[in-house]
């Protein structure tokens, strides 16, 4: 029998069986099957808490195809915070489960000794950087080494030539009048393969009158390690991260990934029964903003650059639905002169990147994949704004794979362009 | 036909992921939005189209096996629920819309098409799609004909009959025939009429052709706030009676109004407002003001403490999200609801209410009202946790005691959700037994071996599912 924690339990009471959240659920518009539904994992797990439904593989397979992509919670009339119960259900359920031996090892290499590591990570992104380098991904595809898909998925993921961390010094001044002292979270996974976008933002933030701060001995959110279950691993993460940050004393936590932000703006519920933490894991959550969240609350310095190009905002689960942020990022766009705003269908469905969704469920990734990629052709962009760095590397998958011949940028990458060559900006250019 | 030769045979016809047979991974197609009622189906098989399905009804045909078509499962009645070993067809895959005709104010839709989704596709071209169930982001439009779908805007525009001019019906055997077409009243006897409402027992509704709407040129919403849900109900019959004919006329009252303000889609009501009620008002641009005005006037008289018109589009819409979630939000005051779908004469709303406020009293259970005032027709939301034992006889007690005072008032036990499993013993009030002996000869001719959902709407079966469930 299932044991699920009070949050989940309190949670599974409130949903009364409308169905609201069928039409929203990708898996379920893909498929029409009610057992991959929000409401059908929801009643897959309240009995599997019962006793009544034992955790077949076939349950299984119906809980793993969940993106978590949390769209159901903004379409629930009861408000339903469907992401604590399937993530508590899942992490339950992996102590019960038989993985393969490789399985479990690639999964504690990337999740223990990886993810949480950074030097080891920007080790292990050097090696990638060089394997693009000499092409030698190229001709493992040749050799059938890998597949065509994993090597287009490794092409979307070029490892740029410098790192975040490589350039951003621990501390940044304001440019002209300070307004805010905010601290900046790198991220892992961003750290080595969007930092030119981590650097933009450091400089949107100090073009905003922001002295930000940024940690050394920050490490990952623990975002990956929650949604797979293993929340002890993430606590860990968590409770590092909460030490560096409150120690910057900064009035606010920015982050420009919404995955990470959507964890850690809970890291008050996943510390709630940690008495030495709990309190301070709250303070933290209460300073953490998305980047485009805390651009649009401060009235933003107007951008002076036109940036002439149609664009479409793909919104992020974990902004859109996570978070609530729609308006915000749109809002953030708009300042830019020149820049026309296009309608992008159903721009708030799951692209199919979801963590390391794409890796583990590829077929419907893709399939969800080449839907996003047909909207995306229908919409006339030039250009995709995104707001997380999953989302950039899957579109970017999407462009090589299906087309259209997009750029897929950040929104803080087209900020920093339309604040970039303003007169008398003395400012060395990054990435 | 053991249940392996069965699956083979479906998987032969549908593929492999979409035939459902393990145990557990049936579970969440035991009950439809109704929680009370409960039964695994014996398989779970999801054909892709019309063709598909005729020949997964052929093959359950020869071998005697009963089948139940289900779209998304919102119904409230438990008119999918199995009563003993029936397959279950779901239609969630046939989502294709088949062809839009705007010239013709027409659309042709596979079963599984969502309600709201025909709407968002012909909108931008000014037209819409008008039965309008609170559950249309989700609910199919296949499922409304079988329950023959209302909606708050039912009131001015009609139910789901009135939008259906023809269908392509799956019957018992297997057969593909088309009913109606594109004509608005198709010559012979009116079988488009009989299959709409008919709950899936005279074969598998698998395409639908719909009329569609201009939508109108302008709008006015008006919110007044009462003290009193009679003085919202004399409103109600003051509009009505200064000749007006809202699109909507819709109250919630004191609990509905705490349920859906502790959901995520609030409005700001105030706290312990005991009624609210909503007036959509469209057509032509001109006159839209003066009725709205007139409206006003007539919430004012009728002692509303606030009235107000929605100034934006924005507004109106989350005044209608607010409304349209009264049901899914009843999560907000106890783990489970059942609704009653009784519907009254409109005179006698505030002497109805009274006696549904009594009989909650009397099983000492929280019931919110959200209605369709302007229809008469009454949406009791009996709040419980289905953990307290013996709870759930108690809710059954209530809902066929407040169906029955409806009926005493001149009024009948649904307007649109359907009877399924959940009111066939309360048909018994509305009809003599030669009544339903005659509604029961006519299901005959086109299901002569009970196969099509079986162990609904006839009475003389209720019995045997209410054992059994």
């Amino acid at each position: 029998m299932l044991q699920l924690r009070e949050l989940s339990r309190v949670n599974l009471e409130a949903c009364v069986h409308c169905g609201f959240c069928l039409e929203v659920c990708p898996t379920y518009r893909e498929l029409g099957i009610e057992d991959d539904s929000a409401r059908g994992r929801i009643h897959l797990i309240r009995n599997l808490a019962a006793g009544v439904v034992e955790p077949t593989p076939k349950v299984l397979e119906h809980l793993d195809l969940c993106l978590d992509c949390r769209a159901c919670e903004s379409s629930c009339p009861s408000g339903v915070k469907y992401g604590v119960i399937i993530e508590d259900a899942r992490g339950r359920l992996e102590k019960g489960r038989r993985r393969s031996f490789w399985d479990v090892r690639v999964r504690n290499f990337f999740m223990k000794g990886v993810f949480p590591r950074p030097a080891r990570l920007r080790s292990l992104a050097r090696g990638l950087r060089w394997v693009q380098r000499l092409k030698l991904d190229r001709a493992a595809v040749k050799l059938r080494l890998v597949s065509r898909r994993t090597a287009a998925l490794a092409d979307a993921a070029r490892v740029p030539g410098r790192f975040g961390s490589d350039v951003l010094p621990e501390f940044v001044p304001a440019r002209g009048l300070r307004r805010y002292k905010v601290a900046f979270v790198q991220g892992c996974v961003s750290d080595v393969m969007f930092g030119p976008t981590n650097i933009a933002t450091v400089r949107v933030l100090a073009a905003n009158g922001c002295d930000v701060s940024i940690p050394a001995g920050q490490t990952c959110c623990g975002g990956l390690a929650f949604h797979c279950g293993d929340l002890e691993q993430a606590r860990r993460q968590a409770r590092q991260n909460i030490d560096e940050f409150l120690r910057a004393d900064a009035e606010y936590i920015i982050i420009n990934a919404a995955g990470c932000g959507a964890t850690l703006k809970e890291y008050g519920d996943l510390l709630a029964e940690d008495p030495s933490y709990a309190g301070k894991a709250r303070e933290f959550a209460a300073k953490v903003r998305d980047v485009s969240e805390f651009l649009a609350a401060i009235e933003p310095a107007p951008p002076t650059v036109p940036v002439p190009l149609k664009v479409a905002y793909q919104d992020a689960c974990h902004l859109a639905h996570g978070q609530g942020i729609r308006l915000q990022p749109r809002k953030v766009l708009s300042l830019i002169p020149g820049l026309q705003l296009v309608n992008l269908a159903e721009s708030d469905t799951c692209c199919g990147s979801a963590g390391v969704y794409n890796i583990v469920q590829p077929e419907m990734a893709d399939a969800l994949l080449r839907k996003k990629m047909s909207h995306i052709a229908a919409s006339g962009a030039q250009v995709v704004a995104v707001a997380n760095a999953g989302c950039m590397m899957q579109l970017r998958l999407g462009v090589r794979q299906y087309g259209p011949e997009v750029e897929v940028v950040h929104i803080v990458d087209l900020l920093d362009r339309a604040y970039a060559a303003e007169p008398g900006d003395g400012r060395e250019q990054h990435g | 036909m053991d249940d392996k030769q069965l699956a083979k045979e479906l998987r032969a016809i549908v593929g492999q992921r979409f035939v459902l047979t393990d145990p557990s991974e049936l579970r969440p197609y035991e009950c439809d939005g109704n929680t009370i009622f409960k039964k695994l189906p014996r398989a779970v098989v999801l054909p892709g189209n019309t063709e598909e399905v005729a020949r997964v009804v052929r093959l359950l045909a020869r071998n005697g096996i009963p089948f139940i078509p289900r779209g998304a499962g919102t119904g409230l009645s438990s008119g999918v629920v199995p009563t003993d070993g029936e397959v279950m067809i779901g239609l969630a895959r046939m989502t294709r819309l088949l062809e839009v005709d705007l010239r013709n104010h027409r659309a042709v839709v596979e079963a599984g098409h969502t309600n709201l989704k025909l709407t968002q596709v012909v909108q931008d071209k000014g037209f819409y799609y008008a039965p309008d169930p609170s559950s249309q982001p989700a609910c199919t439009i296949g499922g409304n004909v079988a329950e023959n779908a209302g909606g708050a805007h039912c009131l001015k525009y009609g139910v789901t009959t009135n939008h259906v001019l023809g269908v392509a019906l799956v019957t018992w055997d297997g057969e593909i025939l088309h009913l109606g077409g594109k004509a608005l009243d198709s010559p012979g006897y009116d079988l488009v009429g009989l299959m709409v409402g008919s709950e899936g027992t005279m074969g598998i509704v698998t395409e639908v052709t719909v009329r569609l709407l201009r939508k109108p040129q302008g709008f006015k919403t008006v919110m007044a706030l009462f003290d009193s849900v009679s003085q919202a109900s004399d409103a109600v019959s003051g509009v009505i009676a200064a000749g007006m004919i809202p699109g909507a006329l819709e109250i919630m009252d004191k609990n509905a109004i705490i349920a859906v303000e502790r959901g995520p889609f609030r409005v700001g009501y105030p706290e312990g407002q005991e009624a609210v009620l909503l007036i959509d008002v469209d057509g032509l641009g001109v006159g839209l003001n003066s009725q709205a005005e007139a409206i006003l006037e007539i919430c004012r008289q009728a002692g509303c403490t606030e009235v107000r018109i929605a100034r934006t589009p924005e507004e109106r819409g989350r005044w209608w999200a607010n409304r349209k979630c009264a049901f899914g939000a009843a999560g907000k005051l106890a783990p489970n609801y059942a609704v009653q779908d009784g519907v009254i004469p409109r005179s006698k709303l505030t002497e109805v209410l009274a006696q549904v406020y009594a009989i909650g009293r009397k099983y000492d259970l929280t019931i919110a009202n959200v209605f369709h005032a302007g229809d008469g027709n009454l949406h009791p939301l009996i709040c419980y946790d289905e953990k307290v034992p013996g709870i759930v006889e108690k809710v059954l007690k209530a809902g066929s005691e407040i169906l029955a005072a409806c009926v005493r008032a001149g009024g009948t036990i649904s307007g649109e959700h359907g009877i399924g499993i959940e009111k066939m013993a309360d048909m018994n009030e509305v009809f003599t037994p030669d009544d339903l002996a005659a509604q029961k000869a006519v299901h005959d001719v086109l299901d002569p071996h009970d196969l099509c959902n079986p162990g609904k709407i006839f009475p003389a079966a209720a019995a045997e599912a209410m054992a059994g469930s």
